[in-house]
């Protein structure tokens, strides 16, 4: 063989070799979630055997009615709004970066958490319904209206001839110091009482999670999965500029703005059910990043696999840390994940944007 | 077998227009063109017109061909990537657009293949961040010549390569447009590279085509003046081959004498002239 044909055979051989290891990445990160969720459902504040859990997990009707509530109608909620709205959010910011070039945009940055606090402050402080007809979810709504709203400022901006990706970033930032300065506004004006509901609904919390709640995160998910999936190639090909992705074909003004719609949905669903959870939206996706590289037909389940990791293990140890009480999620997300963050950054090699 | 002509082909950027009024007779498969003129003369302008990235005037005739989305491929100039992928991957980007997430083994052959033809197979498995210029610019290479082109419009593809590279790069794309029969563009600043490895030439000047014709013909003392602003003529060296001399900036009274145009350095001369 000559030396030719041996570079000839390097690169697809090299190729094949990386596509495989990715995908028992994949396979490893789907394990540790599984293993995650099931630790999730198994702690709490009452300590149950792993067998009496594990029994009524397989057959609810066998096991006493106060173990059957515990696990099926508290803990389960609460894991399984852990693992979608880590997924939602992580994914959200995922395609943010892509889409904006920019490895500081999520949800949280581009001001879509800040909009949605902002929106539940006026339910909780003023009362104030944005859909007077649901005054039932008066502080989910009034969150989702000002995320959505937020979002779609950002989506139209973003469509005004002569706006670049780094003029969007900076309008979130802009928008990020205005819904903060709204809020701390209200925060000043409320009552004792209301501003402790404030303060607990900013810190972010996935104790109020119901089925309901955990299915409308799901199905955003479920949706919009497939619409990712369908544009793999194309929302890879944005990260090479978008001179180089429009001579590859890709229509990058038509994928920008559909991306952008789905993403605010994700961004916003989320954060009106368990409130501000900052990290997972940026970090997510850089963590996935490092481990399967851009391309799409990996980076987008690992972004997913991530997000719901980070938020699951979280969940996990808000429960472990002061046995007996739950912390709030949004804290420990920042004061654990930055730490295990910056020392994958120094671990990590190669460059990572 | 596909052909191409331009006819009265214009396009805008924002409110200016930008080329207008380009008219080309029938350019044959088999052969490479270098468009050449001054920087921001037009020439991207009216790659990404031919290519449909750009809207306007104009008919772009492609002969009885039936076009699809990989008939015209346009190599934009470099301007460098943060992703975090590898050159194969981005190989597989430009030829897996519009199909099925799924890469087959043939597929792996043919990148594999151009990727040993362009030198840079050891690159493989190195990511875009850590490349050279010059490197990059062989990747943007590999990642149009995998589109299979009918058509193919380059932008300054050579402008960040050393000398060798250049020339091996031109004497390829000669070789691609011969052996495939295809039709290359080439945006060029070095006309001493365009006589060497060109069919014909394109100038523009102010968005608007001045001459087309044969190099030997298009490339001459009133082209450089008119064009660039510079002094100069052509002649033939040692080995028989036509050359710029140039004398210098043509609005310099005192300016250099009888100084041989080096690679590139025309680009630069013309550059200083404006």
């Amino acid at each position: 063989m000559t030396t030719n044909q041996i570079s000839v055979e390097a690169g697809s051989v090299h190729y094949k070799a990386r596509s495989l290891r990715r995908f028992l990445l994949l396979l490893a990160m789907a394990g540790a979630l599984f293993l995650s969720f099931a630790i999730d459902l198994a702690t709490g504040p009452a300590n149950y055997p792993l067998s009496d859990v594990i029994a009524t997990l397989l057959d609810p009707w066998s096991a006493t009615d106060q173990l059957r509530v515990v696990i099926w109608d508290i803990r389960m909620p609460v894991a399984l709004m852990a693992l979608t709205v880590g997924a939602a959010l992580s994914t959200a910011g995922a395609q943010m970066q892509t889409i904006l070039a920019n490895p500081l945009a999520s949800p949280f940055t581009l001001g879509i958490s800040a909009a949605a606090g902002f929106g539940a402050a006026l339910a909780l402080v003023l009362g104030v319904a944005l859909l007077p007809a649901f005054v039932d979810f008066i502080i989910p709504l009034n969150a989702f209206i000002m995320a959505m709203g937020t979002a779609l400022i950002i989506h139209f901006f973003s469509r005004l001839r002569g706006v670049t990706v780094e003029t969007i970033v900076l309008l979130g930032i802009a928008l990020v110091f205005t819904f903060n300065a709204l809020l701390a506004l209200l925060q000043y004006l409320a009552s004792e009482q209301a501003l402790a509901a404030v303060v607990f609904w900013t810190m972010g919390s996935l104790v109020k999670a119901t089925w309901t709640k955990v299915a409308v995160t799901a199905v955003a998910v479920i949706i919009a999965i497939p619409l990712f999936t369908r544009q793999a190639w194309a929302l890879t090909a944005l990260r090479l500029g978008d001179a180089k992705a429009e001579s590859f074909g890709v229509n990058v003004q038509g994928l920008r703005l559909r991306t952008m719609l789905i993403v605010s949905l994700l961004a916003a669903i989320p954060v009106s059910f368990v409130g501000t959870i900052g990290f997972i939206g940026l970090v997510g996706p850089h963590i996935a990043r490092m481990l399967v590289g851009e391309d799409q037909r990996f980076f987008l389940p690992a972004s997913i696999l991530c997000g719901a990791l980070i938020l699951s293990a979280t969940s996990v140890l808000s429960k472990l840390l002061i046995p007996g009480a739950i912390l709030p999620i949004g804290v420990i997300t920042a004061l654990v994940g930055v730490p295990f963050f910056f020392s994958l950054i120094f671990a990590s090699r190669r460059k990572s944007w | 077998m596909v052909t191409l002509r331009l006819e009265d082909i214009g396009t805008r950027y924002g409110k200016v227009q930008v080329v207008s009024g380009v008219t080309t007779p029938t350019i044959q498969p088999g052969t490479v063109t270098a468009v050449i003129g001054p920087n921001a003369a037009g020439k991207s302008s009216l790659f990404r017109r031919v290519a449909g990235l750009a809207q306007g005037g104009g008919v772009v005739d492609l002969g009885s061909h039936q076009s699809d989305r990989n008939t015209i491929c346009y190599m934009p100039q470099d301007t460098g990537s943060t992703a975090v992928l590898s050159v194969y991957e981005s190989v597989i980007l430009a030829a897996k657009q519009g199909s099925s997430l799924r890469v087959r083994a043939e597929e792996l052959a043919r990148i594999d293949e151009i990727l040993a033809a362009l030198r840079i197979g050891d690159l493989a498995g190195r990511n875009l961040g850590e490349l050279s210029g010059g490197q990059r610019q062989l990747v943007a290479i590999a990642q149009t010549l995998v589109r299979d082109p009918k058509i193919l419009l380059m932008d300054e593809p050579t402008s960040a390569l050393d000398l060798h590279r250049q020339m091996e790069v031109l004497s390829f794309m000669r070789d691609v447009a011969k052996g495939q029969n295809i039709i290359v563009l080439i945006a060029i600043h070095d006309l001493n590279h365009a006589l060497q490895y060109c069919d014909q030439a394109m100038a523009i000047r102010d968005g608007r085509m001045v001459a087309f014709g044969p190099c030997s013909d298009v490339i001459d003392s009133d082209l450089l003046r008119d064009v660039y602003q510079v002094d100069g003529h052509v002649e033939l060296n040692s080995l028989g081959h036509p050359h710029i001399v140039l004398r210098g900036p043509s609005d310099e009274t005192n300016s250099r004498h009888n100084t041989a145009v080096g690679h590139n350095d025309l680009a630069d001369t013309a550059l200083a002239a404006q």
